[in-house]
């Protein structure tokens, strides 16, 4: 079982808490800057840019 | 404290009168209507059944009051504007009159004759991202355009800090009331009705706007688009030096974190990457996205706002909001729909 832990967002460097139950693969939203992260690792957690979720526009 | 709209007929004068008879400090004294005078607040705009037992007045029969809106045509606030100030100690302008404080510039985009410039002096841009301090205790305000507002709020971070190399290239979206109540061919519902049509490809009198608050040369296109409400417009722009995507969005964070009408959308579906109006009819919100290729050497900054409320009317209330002391989001609470 993990336990609850605060790591940065990549993206803007503020503290990202992370639930006690987040996985590996979970996705977060930065409290600070909206952006969607995956969590990419635990103990203590790592996060990268959420993938996006991309459409067929005619292309 | 009691408020008067000039101009209530049209569709910012409703916006205006919908979010007033909601303001929790305001009262909605009276509300004039050339047209409509001796008719119900529901003649025009039936959306306020049941809101307000008010009927509109004639010019002439106005009372003093707190604060004066004016939602005329161009033109209308700098003639009476002598006339409209005896009538409260505080005016809130949304035409274009007030709007440009360089000659030249205002005659390009408006010729004719020049407002009186000691009334021009006294008012303070309607913009509180950029102007927030000195609209605090201003007694005459003047509310930017629609897509004005929209392009400002895309493109000033960028432009403050020197990041815009040569003119910003603007392409903007409208819905059709953008264009105002009276009709014309134009927006005759065979012509405007599934139409893309590009009204405006050069010379938008908003670009004058847009130039004096971000110093920086724009083009815009406008577009007539098949929607009521609503502006998107994509700003695209040539960085002055090579940026990264988290950089540029530090320097829109930094700008508008304490913004409460600003939001910056950084959701990773395509579906919601890109602000939308749709999801912002009513409310006074000002959604901004931001795309950089990845040479680091074309952005795109994207708003989206209600063309009526952030655009013209919810603004107005702001701005009077942080004008006289109230808190800045009094009346303006409401969220929008979806789906809408």
């Amino acid at each position: 079982m993990t336990t609850a832990t605060t790591s940065t967002c990549p993206e803007c460097e503020e503290i990202v808490p992370t639930a006690p139950d987040a996985r590996v693969t979970s996705i977060v939203v930065c409290p600070a800057c909206q952006v969607e992260l995956e969590i990419i690792g635990l103990d203590p957690a790592e996060f990268a840019l959420a993938p996006e979720i991309e459409e067929d526009f005619g292309e | 404290m009691r408020a008067t709209v000039i101009g209530a007929g049209g569709y910012i004068g409703g916006e205006l009168v919908r979010l007033l008879l909601q303001h929790p400090h305001l009262e909605l004294a009276q509300a004039t209507s050339t047209r409509l005078r001796g008719r119900p607040l529901t003649a025009a705009h039936p959306n306020l059944r049941g809101q307000s037992d008010l009927s509109f007045v004639a010019e002439e029969d106005l009372k003093e009051s707190d604060v004066v809106f004016l939602a005329v045509p161009h033109g209308a606030s700098a003639k009476n504007i002598a006339a409209w100030s005896a009538l409260a100690p505080m005016v809130v302008d949304l035409s274009a009159d007030f709007r440009l404080h360089d000659p030249v510039r205002r005659e390009r985009h408006y010729p004719g004759a020049a407002p009186d410039e000691v009334w021009l002096s006294r008012f303070r841009p309607g913009i509180p991202e950029l102007h927030r301090e000195e609209l605090r205790g201003a007694s005459h305000i003047s509310v930017p355009g629609c897509m004005a507002n929209a392009a400002i709020l895309a493109l000033h971070p960028l432009a403050a800090a020197g990041l815009v190399e040569g003119p910003a290239l603007i392409d903007a979206r409208t819905g059709s009331s953008g264009g105002g109540r009276t009709p014309d061919e134009g927006s005759h519902h065979p012509e405007r009705s599934g139409a893309l049509r590009m009204a405006k490809p050069h010379g938008h009198r908003h670009t004058a706007e847009i130039e004096q608050a971000c110093e920086v040369p724009v083009h815009m296109t406008v577009t007539g688009i098949e929607a009521v409400r609503g502006i998107q417009v994509a700003c695209h722009i040539t960085p002055s030096r090579a940026v990264t995507e988290r950089e540029v969005w530090a320097l829109y964070r930094a700008a508008y974190r304490d913004e409460p009408f600003v939001r910056l959308v950084r959701e990773r579906s395509a579906l919601r990457r890109i602000p939308d109006p749709k999801i912002l009819s009513g409310t006074n919100y000002c959604d901004i996205g931001l795309s950089l290729n990845a040479e680091g050497d074309h952005l795109i900054v994207v708003s989206a706002i209600d063309n009526l409320v952030k655009g013209g009317a919810g603004n107005a209330v702001q701005c009077f909001n942080i004008a006289v002391g109230h808190d800045e989001t009094a009346g303006l609470a409401f969220a929008g729909l979806h789906p809408a």
